[in-house]
């Protein structure tokens, strides 16, 4: 066990934890944040997916320890008040179904339009690729994406 | 016949002429030469690489298998998908290879490849330089025949601008060594990275030739 301060969504946690610690563990069973969720614990489906200094990482493969001195973004830190344009898209298209994997999908959504703030149908298959749902509302994924994109245009805003 | 003797004075004349100025040129020519005061020819040198075509072909055999199998391979892929496991299938996820070989938008190989491999069969192997070839140079190798590769790595235009002593540097580059620590559920490549530093040193120091097929 080693002390470890973790920043995360803007907040710092000091915790003591095993480095080798999946960094999801330490988000939800240390920091007590549930936003996040456990899929398949191999970077299959990307349930887990995080913003680890603005990329999206896997946390259930990644260390606590790569995570010390960078910013983590959760699912409950992309917005304070649930406003970026992705998560007012999956709203207004009422993406989820069971919603498990959708702090991950919104996650991976919003670096997508921070690189690319007019995705094409390609470019969103290509971002969304690695994130699965059991679900399959990958065309409502998809249209949220536009939605999003067009919402962050007239926002004048950018991820 | 009076003709003749007119014409062999004239022929005579520019002759001698021709002499005199010619002698001329080779003294002032001698003379300038004594007072030139720059470097002279270097010494010429020969290289010591040891031009011997079967050494070098039998060497590159070695290297051959060991860059085809999919430790290697699976990162030089002839698309833009990497590969994947002893089958070399293409990567679970499509992540496609992006301008920097880095991968797109969320889906960025070190999302997933951390800087050491991770524990358990068939995780994410790691590395800190985790990426496939850029897209402006790629570097294949799978479909590539034995002439073909051979080819293509000493040819500056493909293979990163590296000379003989830059590839011969990168035996030992950490991707390149990350093939010999694979993770666990992956077979390693078919000889040990010494043995296959020594047949790329040999392939290049005997002149690289390429097989004939």
């Amino acid at each position: 066990m080693a002390k470890i301060t973790l920043n995360i969504n803007k907040k710092d946690y000091p915790l003591d934890a095993d480095p080798q610690m999946p960094l999801l563990w330490a988000i939800r069973d240390l920091a007590g944040l549930k936003g996040t969720k456990y899929g398949c614990g191999v970077a299959q489906c990307g349930a887990c997916v995080v913003h680890l200094d603005g990329e999206a990482v896997r946390s259930c493969v990644t260390k606590v320890s790569r995570a010390a001195g960078k910013k983590v973004v959760t699912i409950e830190g992309l917005s304070e008040t649930n406003s970026h344009p992705v998560q007012k898209a999956w709203q207004e298209i009422d993406v989820p179904q069971c919603g498990y994997c959708h702090s991950g999908q919104i996650m991976s959504a919003a670096v997508l339009l921070r690189e690319k703030p007019n995705p094409t149908n390609q470019d969103i298959d290509d971002a969304m690729a690695g994130n699965i749902c059991r679900c399959g509302t990958y065309l409502r994924i998809r249209e949220a994406i536009h939605t999003a994109a067009e919402l962050q245009k007239k926002a004048g805003t950018k991820g | 016949m009076k003709q003749k003797s007119e014409n062999g004075m004239k022929l005579f004349v520019p002759k001698k002429a021709a002499t005199v100025l010619s002698i001329f040129i080779f003294i002032v020519a001698v003379g300038a030469s004594a007072f030139r005061n720059d470097a002279p020819v270097k010494q010429i040198t020969f290289s010591t690489i040891n031009r011997d075509s079967v050494e070098s072909v039998q060497a590159f055999e070695i290297v051959y298998k060991t860059l085809m199998s999919p430790r290697c391979m699976n990162c030089h892929p002839a698309g833009d998908v990497p590969l994947q496991g002893d089958d070399s299938h293409l990567h679970a996820m499509g992540p496609k290879r992006g301008l920097d070989g880095k991968g797109v938008y969320a889906m960025k190989c070190s999302n997933c490849h951390q800087e050491t491999n991770i524990a358990g069969l068939h995780m994410p192997p790691g590395n800190p330089e985790w990426h496939l070839p850029p897209a402006a140079m790629k570097m294949v190798f799978q479909g590539k025949s034995a002439h073909e590769l051979a080819k293509q790595l000493v040819d500056k235009k493909q293979n990163g601008n590296k000379d003989i002593k830059k590839l011969i540097e990168h035996a030992d580059d950490g991707l390149v060594l990350a093939g010999w620590d694979p993770g666990e559920g992956r077979t390693l490549p078919p000889v040990t990275h010494a043995e296959f530093k020594k047949a790329w040193i040999t392939w290049l120091q005997s002149g690289a030739y390429a097989p004939k097929k």
